[in-house]
């Protein structure tokens, strides 16, 4: 090679690096949520619904959260009208590291202006670092109108309210198949007493069929194994021992291996760890470890099973063609109280959304967002539930959704949160589960099993 | 009508495909430009580095980018693992702490002694069998075939075949129908049915078996190889003396292949010490079936213990460094006595 060339081609090289870090800023963010407003001005027609959020120009709002997918595209279709009205550009983040992401962004002082939590925890962490801006007035006057108080009081950290609830869902339902129930006389039990009755006479009436059990339950969800056992016992601790106590458990301050909190492991395993009572189709209570979760109420439509405690996500399990309907092959009740004048009570999850600054634009997108108004174009989109007062349950995309709906927003309904999800890690996604997973199995009794998770929960 | 507009459908989205992908391949030809460039201005420098010393300049910048991509992928991250496990998740310096841990607490001993127990069956049992098995069908008729049915299992991914012995050992209760053969072939001969993977401490030997089957293979074909080394002439010299099948295996075999049979041991013992992936998938580390590997998983990202999981981490690189030192020695010595 000629030696004069060198230079040219160090020249070239050089250039080329320059060039190579310029590019690397300007990547495409990608994000699905952009926009063409109106660019402000008259408010343009058909968005009367939108004239008290006012008209902005130009104005832009960034708002991050754990949907990613059709979840995803439903939200940004959900403000849509909402930013062509008012000339705000929502752009919409999904990240499924979410936790990592967000922590990651407050550090560096470039929060998002708004951000969906998955669960008030891990919102309460983010309030207490200080970099959470208290909600506006038009957001809590929203809340305080359309939310009941337990829902303001998840988003409110030492007195100061934060976060507004958005979207929920119900666990803690109990499938079963009226067709069943209605050909062998059986009815939806009011009580927990009731249930065991009719669990009795259910074990009677199918004794001719060696393979038939009352209770189907599987346990089996790969690392997550032993979580629908948790469910279980949370729905059992709330409805046994009221509001005050479940909470307490939750923080710690009731230990499992309190009375209270094995009183709900003997009252599970009476059905669990019962032989007559489960696992249809399968086996033994030994088999509830290793039956997939997906798969574990499946034997109800075999006539091998007739009850199924799941979440309402399970209604997406059943085979095509099975109708979900209070008539059809499949509906659900919920897990019935102790006492009939108990009040309802349910467990289950929620979102709840934060701000970072209060620039007027910011503070229009959260109040849209805490509205009756958005509820219903959010639920009507099909997919979710929420526990917002000014909600037609009409608009859920299911009949389920719409029971769940009217469940939320009862004012007798008691709504308490997953107590595994607002547990420390190492117990509510660890010893909780293998905990209950070895209860069972019968490798640990509830005695050792209560001790081993008590054992677990960081001292700090 | 319909298959025009689907067709004019998809040429649009392929149009929209091309503009999306057009930066990318921009981005794509700058980068190679770029490396190009790099690389001609390393050549020129080192081309027109001074005549003396030129040797050490050519040298340090060709090595240096290896050593820099190693050191910032490999070296610096191994620091500060380890640094990690002498601290505590607030980042202060608390001794061996994490490891005294690790070694007291009831699961971490249950890990450590299936650990131990994956470490000597699963090397044990594959080259054993292995070895036997080459043996036997050393210039058998079809030979091919049948090393080829033992050598399978090693293109099954160690998530995949779990999951084929998952299926292997499920359980239903005594008076159900069976699905998993293992257990309708124990009700078959009137025995009760067992849960294989679920019941401690047996559970963690059907665990190591899945190991043992893919590494089977592995020993058996590298083993072969080494048998088919044996010269002729020398089984052929003991058998005149003499000698019996075993002798002439103990006395004439078995020296020979020493070399190869050290790889294979230590190959498999190392892959075993780092086993992941069956018991994940088998069990996620349920029913004191956790390993070390599985263990430092658990605690680093799901129980939002960094600290025990690096420690742990230390462990399995202390427990793998011996092993991988004798490795190369044996390799060595190998090289100079052949």
């Amino acid at each position: 090679m000629n030696r004069r060339l060198y230079l040219p081609v160090a020249g070239l090289a050089i250039g080329g690096l320059v060039l190579a870090g310029c590019s690397g800023g300007d990547s495409d963010g990608g994000s699905s949520g952009d926009s063409s407003g109106g660019g402000g001005g008259a408010m343009a027609e058909g968005c009367e619904a939108y004239a008290d959020y006012g008209t902005f120009d130009g104005e832009s709002v960034e708002i991050y959260g754990t949907q990613v997918d059709e979840e995803a595209d439903r939200l940004v279709e959900s403000w849509q009208e909402f930013s062509d009205c008012t000339g705000i550009t929502v752009d919409w983040i999904g990240n499924q590291e979410f936790e990592t992401q967000m922590n990651v962004r407050v550090e560096a002082g470039d929060p998002p202006d708004l951000a969906i939590f998955p669960q008030p925890g891990l919102a309460a962490r983010f309030i207490s670092g200080g970099s959470v801006v208290p909600a506006p007035e038009s957001v809590e006057a929203n809340v305080d109108e359309f939310w009941t108080e337990s829902w303001k009081e998840y988003g409110t950290v030492d007195g100061t309210f934060y976060a507004a609830p958005l979207m929920a869902s119900v666990k803690g339902w109990i499938w079963y198949s009226p067709t069943e129930f209605a050909e062998k006389g059986y009815e939806v039990p009011e009580t927990w007493d009731d249930m065991m009755a009719l669990t009795a006479q259910m074990a009677d009436d199918g004794a001719d069929n060696a393979q038939y059990r009352p209770w189907c339950i599987g346990f089996e969800s790969g690392e997550a194994t032993g979580w629908p056992g948790t469910d279980w016992i949370e729905d059992i601790v709330l409805r046994q021992q009221g509001a005050e106590t479940y909470d307490a458990w939750v923080a710690g301050d009731v230990k499992f291996s309190d009375p209270e909190i094995v009183e709900a492991f003997d009252t599970f395993g009476e059905i669990a760890l019962n032989a007559d009572y489960v696992n249809g189709g399968i086996g033994g209570p030994e088999t509830i470890a290793s039956t997939a979760f997906g798969d574990a109420g499946l034997p109800i439509l075999d006539g091998n099973c007739s009850l199924h405690h799941q979440a309402s996500f399970y209604e997406g399990f059943w085979p095509e063609g099975t109708t979900v309907a209070e008539d059809g092959d499949i509906w659900a009740f919920i897990t019935p109280k102790v006492n009939a004048d108990d009040p309802d009570a349910v467990t289950g999850g929620g979102e709840f959304i934060t701000a970072f600054n209060d620039n007027p634009a910011t503070v229009a997108f959260q109040t849209f967002l805490s509205s009756d108004t958005w509820a219903n174009i959010r639920v009507g989109l099909g997919g979710v539930i929420s526990a917002n007062q000014g909600l037609d349950p009409a608009n859920a995309s299911s009949a389920l959704g719409t029971a769940a709906i009217e469940l939320l927003q009862s004012e007798d309904t008691l709504f308490k949160f997953d107590g595994a999800d607002l547990m420390p890690a190492e117990v509510g996604s660890a010893s909780f589960w293998t905990g209950i997973t070895d209860w069972v199995q019968g490798t640990k009794t509830t005695e050792e099993v209560t001790a081993f998770i008590d054992g677990t929960w960081p001292s700090s | 009508m319909t298959s025009l507009a689907g067709v004019a459908q998809g040429a649009l989205r392929m149009e929209g495909f091309w503009t999306e992908q057009s930066p990318k391949l921009g981005f794509a030809a700058i980068a190679i430009v770029v490396f190009l460039a790099v690389m001609g201005l390393v050549m020129f420098l080192a081309d027109n580095a001074p005549r003396k010393g030129r040797d050490v300049v050519q040298l340090l910048l060709f090595v240096l980018p290896a050593m820099l991509l190693l050191a910032a992928g490999m070296i610096w991250p191994a620091l500060s693992t380890m640094w990690q496990s002498v601290t505590s998740k607030a980042g202060e310096f608390v001794g061996l702490d994490n490891f005294v841990t690790i070694f007291t607490d009831p699961t971490g001993q249950v890990v450590l002694r299936n650990t131990l127990l994956w470490v000597v069956f699963v090397p044990t049992i594959s080259t054993v069998v292995g070895l036997a098995y080459a043996l036997f069908i050393d210039r058998a008729k079809g030979e091919r075939i049948l090393k080829s049915l033992v050598f399978m299992p090693m293109a099954i991914s160690f998530v995949g075949a779990s999951i084929i012995w998952g299926f292997m050992y499920t359980y239903r209760s005594e008076g159900f129908p069976q699905i998993g053969l293992l257990n309708q072939i124990l009700v078959w001969i009137g025995l009760s049915p067992y849960q294989f993977v679920e019941t401690p401490p047996w559970n963690t030997f059907f665990l190591l078996v899945v190991m043992a089957w893919i590494q089977t293979g592995f020993a058996m074909v590298v083993l072969s190889a080494a048998i088919k080394g044996v010269p002729a002439e020398i089984v052929e010299a003991a058998e005149l003396d003499g000698a019996s099948a075993w002798q002439r295996f103990k006395n004439v075999t078995l020296p020979w292949i020493r070399g190869s049979l050290v790889v294979v041991v230590t190959t498999i013992t190392i892959s075993t010490l780092k086993v992941f992936d069956i018991v994940r998938t088998m069990t996620g580390g349920q029913y004191n079936t956790s390993v070390v590997a599985n263990e430092m998983y658990t605690r680093a990202f799901r129980l939002g213990q960094p600290e025990i999981g690096a420690a742990l981490a230390v462990v399995l690189f202390i427990l793998v460094l011996p092993i991988v030192i004798y490795n190369i020695r044996v390799l060595r010595q190998h090289k100079e006595t052949h």
